[in-house]
């Protein structure tokens, strides 16, 4: 992925003196490096966490411990959760950003060169932090990635290390939604009004708020565990005059808003792709920009539907319950326009298409269990299942992870000049999304059934699907190995990769040679 | 007295979700005897009102969703299958139209209304914990629960009165490990049952001695968070004599997966013939009970040398049930040992 210097139409008197080998990356300000950096950051994290989801799965291929002892398990199945939600999914977004923003919006660079230096090589220091604290005594931290007091209060000093690593990874994404708000709000093209701004910037704009918003609040929530643990706060402890249900209101006052924070961009890389593979634009661009604002604005009044079994009043529950189902709405009108967009469309099905179809037609199963489990009697049987795993995996993986993909493949040609191989990519997607099913479809009927979230081992009738998901997962996982050979090879070599490899794509980015050279729009292109 | 839980849906609609999802095909089948291992692919057979329309919520929303998805998805496999550039489709260039974006924000939201009618009835109901015929706490260990039976306000207000005792995993080690093969109630299966009274109101408090647990029985309809320093409540009614099962729903440690829950569902006469028992055991004193040897009930301190004395330490002293504590039995600590705990 990496930029090189040799187009002939490139203006390239700034690229004097550049540092060369590991010295270049660690000192770029440049944001087409940074954007490379964080998404092998996140290429990384996604392979540390994805075996920690198979160790699991494999403690649960059959009923019975087998392989790990059941505080291992707790550890696995937490820092499954912290790595993929913190390491791989955010910062992949974060990647896109750096890489796409400033070609999209026709800016030379991010506004914050060195900050978004900084705001990268924060990361490897708390990624170093989550994988160290598995070899602390008394092991990672085990009580599930949403860090529930009392059990977290009870913890080893792999607790510590996840605070801190989830302050400093905080931080990083602060500091880069600063800077992409900043980015958007000042460095766009003459002529570029927002209303004229790809949807992908539109959905990071929002996003990057989203994130101001609620970053600070998951730190403040953290350090009061923190304080809890070492400086005799009761914040979280009923015998000092605390509540532990005061904590989740403060981490799901973060969490919700989180959740949209890993969805928003995603659909900003499909409503992308589909116009350009359908050749036809976007059915309602206006109606996108304020069904995808809503749903931010929805974000912050539904955080308690992560918790009706808490014990909440009526009233609350109701309050509660019509808030998420309203975001049934906003969700709907995206699905509908993406299809209207289809609609008598002239469409071809390369690689990004298929991930972008596959991400609409999973991510909508995601989004109807999630409108059941927004009923909140349903939600009290179903709340703390695998029901509720099935579900945030239908919109995580089918649906953030889907889309990332989509992008990889959609804009790979532009950052390395190379197509990828088309079959070995359209073969990526369907095993990706078969063996996804596989893997997950099969919780619904054990959530439905009883079987309870966070257990290392399950009673006797759910050992058939337990087995079958085992499967899916490791089918899954090696599935994402033949990604990386792509990845690998195209950047490597390949088919020479034309300015603007996709018919009907649309956009600044299109402009600029392929590969997109180190420096672009040192003079800002003019928008009609 | 067992509740039919699907008349309200016709079954036309049904039918046309069983072909979407197996859940809904199943729903018939899982009707049958009323414990966990009946249930496969939906939701357990329900033995309380509550349950009951949870179960039919469940089943009314999937069928909305399924008909939207056939709606949706047949639109869009259209487009796929006959608007492609393969197919030799020219691309249409319309976009926005305000009718159409108002008719699909609209209707979706007249749908929501109509799920959210029959949801709202049973938010109230369930919050509804008045006027029990039986009061019990619930108080959720590391990592067994403890249940005491409470002075109450209805007709069975004094018959268990005092009650009190733990309810641990009886699964044993060598199952859990390999060793032995599994029995059918593998990890659902507890020493003391909790026992309760069909077509009565029970009130169960929840609160925890130290971390967050939950108190779930799917086939009551009831989950509740049990809080540490906290107390919250549910309720259930249950519609048939039987056996219920569940377990911990709030991770709570590392054996959270092994802290079931067991409701055993008498009769009116047999809860009370049974609360006679206990309750006689309970005055004659721990040396005499003919209790179960997991669960011997014992005074607080007297009883104290007739136990072995390994029990002593382990029993979570600062968060005792009211009035008589029972000892820890000797048993479930030695498993819990072999077990690492």
């Amino acid at each position: 992925m990496q930029a090189t210097h040799s187009h002939p139409a490139v203006h390239d008197h700034h690229a004097h003196a550049q540092p060369t080998g590991l010295m270049r990356w660690i000192t770029t300000t440049n944001h087409k490096d940074i954007g490379t950096m964080y998404l092998w950051f996140s290429f990384t994290m996604f392979l540390v966490g994805g075996i920690l989801a198979l160790a699991l799965r494999s403690e649960l291929f059959q009923p019975g411990l087998q392989l790990v002892e059941p505080e291992v398990f707790n550890q696995l199945t937490t820092m499954h959760g912290v790595i993929m939600v913190f390491g791989a999914i955010m910062p992949a977004f974060v990647g896109f950003a750096n890489w796409m923003i400033p070609l999209q919006i026709g800016a030379a660079d991010m506004a914050f060169a060195r900050m978004n230096n900084w705001s990268f090589w924060l990361l490897p220091p708390a990624a170093l932090l989550l994988v160290i604290s598995f070899f602390v005594p008394g092991g990672a931290a085990a009580g599930g990635w949403t860090l529930y007091p009392p059990l977290s209060v009870q913890m080893g000093p792999g607790m510590d290390l996840a605070i801190f690593a989830l302050h400093i990874l905080g931080a990083s994404s602060i500091m880069g939604s600063i800077n992409i708000v900043t980015t958007i709000l000042n460095m766009r093209a003459p002529g570029m009004t927002l209303m004229k701004m790809p949807l992908f910037c539109w959905t990071w704009l929002i996003t990057a708020y989203l994130l101001i918003a609620v970053m600070p609040v998951l730190a403040g929530a953290i350090t009061m565990i923190l304080t809890d643990r070492h400086f005799d706060t009761h914040f979280f402890n009923a015998a000092g005059g605390g509540d532990p249900v005061l904590f989740q209101h403060v981490f799901w006052f973060f969490g919700h808003p989180e959740v949209y924070i890993m969805i928003l961009p995603a659909f900003g890389i499909v409503s992308e792709i589909i116009p350009a593979f359908a050749r036809k634009p976007l059915f309602g661009y206006t109606s996108m920009v304020y069904a995808t604002s809503s749903i931010a604005i929805l974000s912050f009044i539904v955080w308690a539907h992560h918790m009706f079994t808490v014990g909440m009043p009526a009233t609350a529950q109701l309050f509660f319950m019509y808030a998420t189902m309203l975001i049934a709405v906003p969700t709907g009108v995206k699905v509908f326009n993406w299809v209207a967009t289809m609609w008598k469309g002239s469409m071809t099905f390369e690689t990004p298409m298929l991930f972008a179809c596959g991400f609409i037609f999973v991510f909508t199963m995601g989004g109807f269990t999630g409108l059941i489990l927004a009923i909140t009697p349903i939600d009290i049987q179903l709340h703390d299942t695998y029901f509720v795993v099935a579900h945030f995996h239908y919109v995580l993986v089918a649906g953030s992870l889907f889309a990332l993909f989509a992008g990889v493949y959609y804009w790979l040609p532009k950052w390395t000049g190379h197509m990828y191989n088309e079959t070995l990519g359209k073969a990526h997607f369907w095993l990706s999304v078969i063996f996804f099913n596989i893997t997950f479809f099969v919780q619904h009927f054990l959530g439905l059934a009883g079987m309870p979230r966070r257990v290392p081992d399950y009673a006797l009738q759910f050992a058939d699907f337990n087995m079958i998901s085992t499967i899916g997962a490791f089918g899954f996982g090696i599935t994402q190995l033949l990604f990386l050979y792509i990845v690998v090879s195209c950047i490597r070599g390949g088919e020479k990769a034309a300015d603007k490899p996709w018919e009907g794509a649309q956009g600044l980015e299109w402009t600029v040679p392929s590969p997109a050279p180190h420096h672009t729009f040192e003079t800002p292109p003019v928008v009609r | 007295m067992n509740l039919p839980h699907h008349p309200r849906i016709p079954s036309a609609l049904a039918g046309i979700a069983s072909l979407l999802l197996p859940a809904a095909s199943f729903a018939q089948e899982a009707a049958g005897p009323a414990y966990q291992a009946a249930s496969k692919y939906n939701l357990q057979p329900p033995v309380s009102e509550i349950a009951s329309q949870i179960y039919d919520l469940h089943t009314l929303v999937l069928i909305f969703c399924a008909v939207i998805f056939v709606a949706v998805f047949s639109a869009m496999f259209y487009a796929i299958i006959y608007h492609r550039k393969s197919a030799g489709h020219e691309p249409a260039q319309f976009h926005e139209n305000t009718t159409v974006e108002i008719v699909w924000t609209v209707v979706p939201f007249v749908i929501l209304i109509l799920m959210a009618w029959p949801a709202t009835k049973t938010v109230i109901a369930m919050k509804d914990t008045s006027s029990p015929d039986l009061t019990i706490k619930a108080t959720g260990y590391q990592w067994q629960w403890g249940y005491d039976y409470l002075k109450g306000e209805g007709d069975l207000k004094d018959v268990a009165d005092g009650i009190a005792f733990y309810s641990a995993l009886a699964t044993s080690y060598e199952e859990r490990t390999n060793v032995k093969p599994k029995d059918a109630d593998y990890l659902l299966d507890v020493d003391n049952r909790l026992v309760v009274p069909v077509g009565k109101k029970v009130r169960i408090l929840t609160t925890a001695n130290d971390v967050l647990h939950a108190w779930w029985v799917p086939a009551l309809g009831v989950k509740q968070d049990a809080i540490p320093g906290f107390i919250r409540d549910t309720w259930f009614k249950a519609t048939a004599v039987g056996v219920y099962r569940g377990v911990c729903a709030e991770l709570c440690g590392k054996e959270h997966g092994f802290m079931p829950i067991v409701v055993e569902v008498k009769s009116v006469e047999d809860f009370r013939a049974w609360a006679a028992e206990r309750q006689k055991a309970r005055t004659a004193g721990a040396g005499a009970a003919p209790a179960p040897a997991a669960a011997a009930p014992a005074a607080p301190a007297a009883a104290a040398p007739a136990t072995p004395a390994v029990a002593a330490p382990v029993a979570p002293a600062a968060a005792a049930p009211a009035a008589d504590v029972p000892a820890r039995a000797a048993t479930s600590v030695a498993a819990r040992s072999a077990s690492g705990g």
